[in-house]
């Protein structure tokens, strides 16, 4: 790049792949405070309407046969409580509503920042770290107050010969305590990396306007990829929310059942 | 050219990073490869075990996305 400087900026990617994810100031250009309403607060506050929109509406009139909106969300509804039964077990269900609200959330933002244009909240480790360390702190207490100190016993593999438990039990504390960690990067670093894919391919779709010869291909081929990555992110965006959900339950019944 | 020798280290460790979603890609297609082993003689009974099978697709790949992160850190971070 060093030698051809003109070539390599005019072949060089248009914008930034990581561009998309800057947090900016909705209103001035202001530095960034706790308060200050960003695009992040706009896109999350669009899902948490989109939710609500989406239940309101289909739960208004509740007709026999359902229309489009009602079957959605029953749809979502008994999706969900099949999972917290099936997973965590019949006396996890008084949490059932908490679930709930985790999965339509990240569901909502992640198929809302698909949107072209929009800002994917859920891409950003603070947003996901946040919703991890909730999971994980609810829990820890669910186990306390629902066993004591038996809750310790889910460190205390009773089922392994007596010499190898405490080596295992340090294992499973470190486990135990990595645990927000991976429930937060696996979020945010599928959406991310989808989202980085998608404007990589982007930024080769203008080649077009540059380019000569051999390089009229890169334009199609890119349009071609992005559409092709664009239906897997749907995908992927609905997968991460479940196994976010799917995982919330897997913890919960460790804490309804700790022992091994 | 420019920058130095430490921003070089930097770019070869987050390319070198990328060799960690090979582990990612072996990780789940066996996952799923056995799920699939499993199922296909008894298909009735695969359905129950689908949510196992996203449990241990999301552990193989999230350490896979750890290799991601490690790539992210040394490029903006370091």
């Amino acid at each position: 790049m060093a030698t051809e400087p003109t070539a390599g900026e005019t072949t060089g990617l248009v914008f930034h792949p990581m561009d998309q994810f800057v947090i900016k100031p909705l209103f001035g250009d202001g530095a960034v405070g706790i308060f200050t309403v960003t695009n992040l607060t706009l896109w999350m506050a669009v899902a948490v309407l989109a939710v609500i929109g989406l239940l309101v509406i289909g739960s208004s009139s509740r007709q026999s046969i359902p229309t489009r909106v009602q079957s959605i969300a029953e749809l979502c509804y008994g999706f969900i409580r099949k999972m917290v039964e099936d997973v965590a077990g019949r006396d996890a269900l008084p949490y059932f509503p908490y679930i709930m609200t985790i999965f339509m959330f990240v569901l909502m933002a992640n198929f809302v920042g698909l949107l072209p244009g929009a800002f994917t909240t859920t891409s950003h480790i603070g947003v996901t770290a946040v919703l991890a360390l909730l999971v994980f702190v609810s829990v820890t207490v669910i186990g306390f107050v629902k066993h004591g100190a038996g809750f310790l016993g889910l460190f205390w593999i009773s089922a392994a010969p007596l010499p190898l438990r405490p080596i295992l039990a340090l294992i499973e504390v470190i486990s135990y305590f990595v645990r927000p960690v991976s429930h937060s990067i696996r979020l945010a670093g599928n959406m991310m990396a989808g989202h980085a894919v998608i404007k990589v391919f982007a930024a080769f779709a203008p080649m077009i306007i540059i380019s000569t010869g051999i390089g009229l291909a890169v334009t199609p081929l890119s349009i071609l990829a992005i559409s092709a990555i664009f239906a897997l992110e749907v995908l992927v965006a609905f997968i991460q929310a479940y196994v976010f959900t799917i995982l919330t339950c897997v913890y919960l019944k460790d804490a309804l059942h700790p022992a091994h | 050219m420019e920058g130095d020798i430490a921003t070089m280290g930097a770019y070869i460790g987050a390319g070198l990073a990328s060799v960690g979603m090979g582990g990612a890609a072996v990780g789940v297609g066996n996952v799923v490869g056995n799920f699939l082993a499993g199922a296909l003689p008894n298909p009735s009974a695969a359905a129950g075990q689908t949510a196992t099978m996203f449990i241990g697709i999301a552990f193989a790949e999230a350490l896979g996305i750890f290799s991601f992160l490690v790539a992210l850190l040394l490029m903006f971070a370091v």
